[in-house]
């Protein structure tokens, strides 16, 4: 076996085995000096998104990848002797999985890009580099497993290391303070998951997601696991009524986390759709679950936009920008499942809804972590998030007001930045679904456009400040890494229709068809 | 009815812990209440495995009649492997918050708001 066949055959193992062994490794490479360790770490995680590319790629061309661990061969799900049973740990990585794998990938060398500038003037940045590359693991694994149990070990590894990296920084105690906030209320998410894994395992003897979606009765207990895995994914990816985390943990953690924070936040986002779609599917009553998740999409929304106006802190003011963006991936894609079982509705608009959401996840990554780069960078510069003591920094930070311009223009939905081609795909398909919906939708739209106008006039516009008269513009790895992801924002503008064609349709198709995933894990149809 | 115990043992210790973590305002007594809803989960997977009369699931040495599930042993023991870091961490956050802020109490730990 060549090394590039054994690399595409091995690709899922190893999108988890790469960032984990790197993370591990960091804190003994940092003994040995600061740039070796710079090295590792970057050269760790360019390698991990190469891989990853590779299996997006052999995903979107040759269809869904499985993964066996331990096995004979790597695709023998089911050995011989076990009686048609799947008994081993496998990956299932079909198109959503790489869809997500994508995001992770940009944003994690991006981010880490960032972070080698932004956090070097930080004392002990192994611990640091070492729980980011544990994010890194988490989100790769809990978006490529298919095994119920392994997504909540990777889950618990995600919030682990979350809460360690948001309460890197001490900061007087007000880090730690968040970290605790997020961490105490993802740990009685994870037990939530584990009864749930508790109630399957009890009665259909498996922990593998395709044995569980094929045998799938949608009794009482299987209603009360639905309750407790989707309460405990909406809690983690920072819907409302269960956000109060997000602002805190996103405000405190360093700049260049909470970017990645967002990635973090929609894996939860992911197996929230891999629990509705893939488990259950059609067995659920699609109607009332849909519009539970509409409704909560509708109040992330408003209740985020409204509680964002306010806010006097940058990085506060964006997260809760952030709760209200997941709201249109959760109104996105609720409407696509309210009307699952109904061919001509899901053909009509149920689709164009959900890839529209699940558009959005990207797109909300791309422009979110532009914004959250830019509010590190000027943090960076001028040591306070405080919007009231901001002032003209427009005359010298040249490059960041203008990522902040694009950012900001991409959130609130303007053409032809790719907020607007997500948006817009949501507007039209949720307006044939409920027209009050797609208002609610875009006025959200309107006020945080509002938002981001105030914003971006008390930070960039007026005078130059007598306090801020040397500020310089960031340093050139930091604008790098708001360059890429800039330009993407407005490649994605400009061009939707073949990402959509390429990528979001596959992810979202591969939601929908639970036979298919089922059949690419057991066989047969 | 006997067999049934277990089950009921964890809807105890779920009570207990679910009120703990609500009720309490110390994050010591908190960190107590999650402890006690991981074991209502473990003992929950554990009993799921339990077949009456059977032995330990160690295939080698099992002489050949009923064994208990081994899959719910093995993640009952990666599970308690995790609550242990998530105690750990809980706990050296409470350490950190104790020597800035100089409480525990949950009331007042919380700068953060709005």
């Amino acid at each position: 076996m060549t090394p590039a066949e054994f690399v595409v055959t091995n690709a899922p193992a190893l999108i988890v085995a790469i960032p984990l062994l790197a993370a591990f490794a960091c804190p003994f490479i940092g003994r040995i000096s600061t740039p070796a360790r710079n090295v590792w770490v970057m050269g760790g995680m360019l390698l991990t998104a190469v891989v990853a590319f590779i299996l997006a790629y052999t995903v979107f061309t040759n269809g869904t990848v499985i993964y066996v661990f331990g096995a004979s061969a790597t695709n023998l799900a089911i050995p011989l002797d076990s009686g048609g049973i799947p008994i081993r740990i496998i990956f299932t990585v079909d198109a959503m999985s790489a869809f997500m794998d994508i995001i992770c990938a940009i944003a994690g060398v991006l981010v880490l890009m960032y972070s080698l500038s932004s956090e070097s003037r930080n004392s002990s940045l192994d611990g640091y580099y070492t729980l980011f590359l544990l994010m890194i693991t988490g989100v790769f694994g809990m978006v490529s497993t298919g095994d119920l149990f392994n997504f909540f070990v990777f889950l618990e590894i995600l919030s682990l290391a979350s809460a360690g990296i948001i309460a890197y920084r001490i900061d007087g105690g007000l880090a730690v303070e968040a970290a605790l906030k997020y961490f105490i209320l993802s740990t009685l998410g994870a037990i939530l998951i584990l009864f749930a894994i508790g109630i399957y395992y009890g009665q259909y003897n498996a922990l593998n997601m395709a044995m569980i979606a094929q045998s799938m009765q949608y009794t009482l207990l299987d209603r009360i696991a639905l309750v407790f895995l989707v309460a405990a994914l909406a809690m983690k990816c920072g819907a409302v009524p269960m956000h109060f985390w997000t602002p805190d943990a996103y405000s405190m953690a360093p700049s260049s986390v909470t970017a990645f924070l967002v990635v973090a936040s929609q894996a939860s986002l992911y197996g929230l759709f891999r629990v509705v779609f893939t488990l259950y599917n059609v067995t659920l009553n699609c109607l009332v679950v849909g519009w539970i998740i509409i409704i909560l999409g509708i109040l992330s929304m408003v209740i985020g936009v409204t509680m964002a106006i306010p806010q006097k802190d940058v990085k506060r003011l964006m997260a809760y920008h952030a709760i209200s963006q997941t709201g249109y991936m959760l109104l996105g894609v609720g409407v696509g499942l309210a009307v699952l079982g109904n061919a001509a509705l899901s053909s009509a608009f149920g689709f164009t809804a959900m890839e529209g959401g699940i558009f959005h996840i990207f797109n909300h990554a791309m422009y979110k972590g532009l914004l959250f780069l830019t509010a590190g960078a000027i943090f960076y510069r001028i040591g306070t998030r405080d919007l009231n003591k901001m002032g003209g920094l427009g005359h010298n930070m040249k490059y960041t007001m203008i990522f902040f311009v694009i950012g900001a223009l991409a959130i609130a939905g303007i053409p032809p930045f790719n907020g607007f081609a997500s948006k817009l795909m949501i507007y039209e398909s949720v307006y044939l679904f409920n027209p009050l919906l797609a208002i609610i939708a875009m006025v959200v739209s309107i006020l945080t456009l509002a938002s981001f106008v105030k914003v971006f006039h008390a930070i960039f516009m007026g005078p130059k400040l007598p306090e801020y008269a040397d500020v310089k513009e960031a340093p050139l790895p930091m604008l790098l890494a708001m360059g890429v992801l800039a330009a993407i924002v407005i490649l994605f503008g400009l061009f939707p229709q073949p990402v959509v064609n390429g990528i979001v349709a596959p992810a979202a198709h591969a939601l929908v068809d639970q036979s298919g995933y089922i059949a690419s894990v057991l066989g047969g149809a | 009815m006997l067999w049934n115990l277990p089950f009921i043992t964890v809807v105890v210790l779920t009570f207990i812990g679910t009120i703990t973590v609500l009720m309490k305002r110390n994050l010591i007594k908190i960190l107590l209440g999650i402890n006690i809803l991981e074991s209502a989960a473990n003992l929950f997977l554990v009993s799921l495995g339990y077949r009456e009369g059977g032995v330990a699931p160690i295939f080698t040495l099992a002489p050949s009649e009923l064994m208990v599930l081994p899959t719910p042993q093995a993640l009952t023991l990666t599970s308690i492997v995790i609550g242990v870091a998530t105690s750990a961490l809980v706990l050296s956050f409470a350490m950190v918050l104790h020597k800035k802020y100089g409480t525990v109490d949950i009331d007042e730990i919380r700068r953060l708001n709005g």
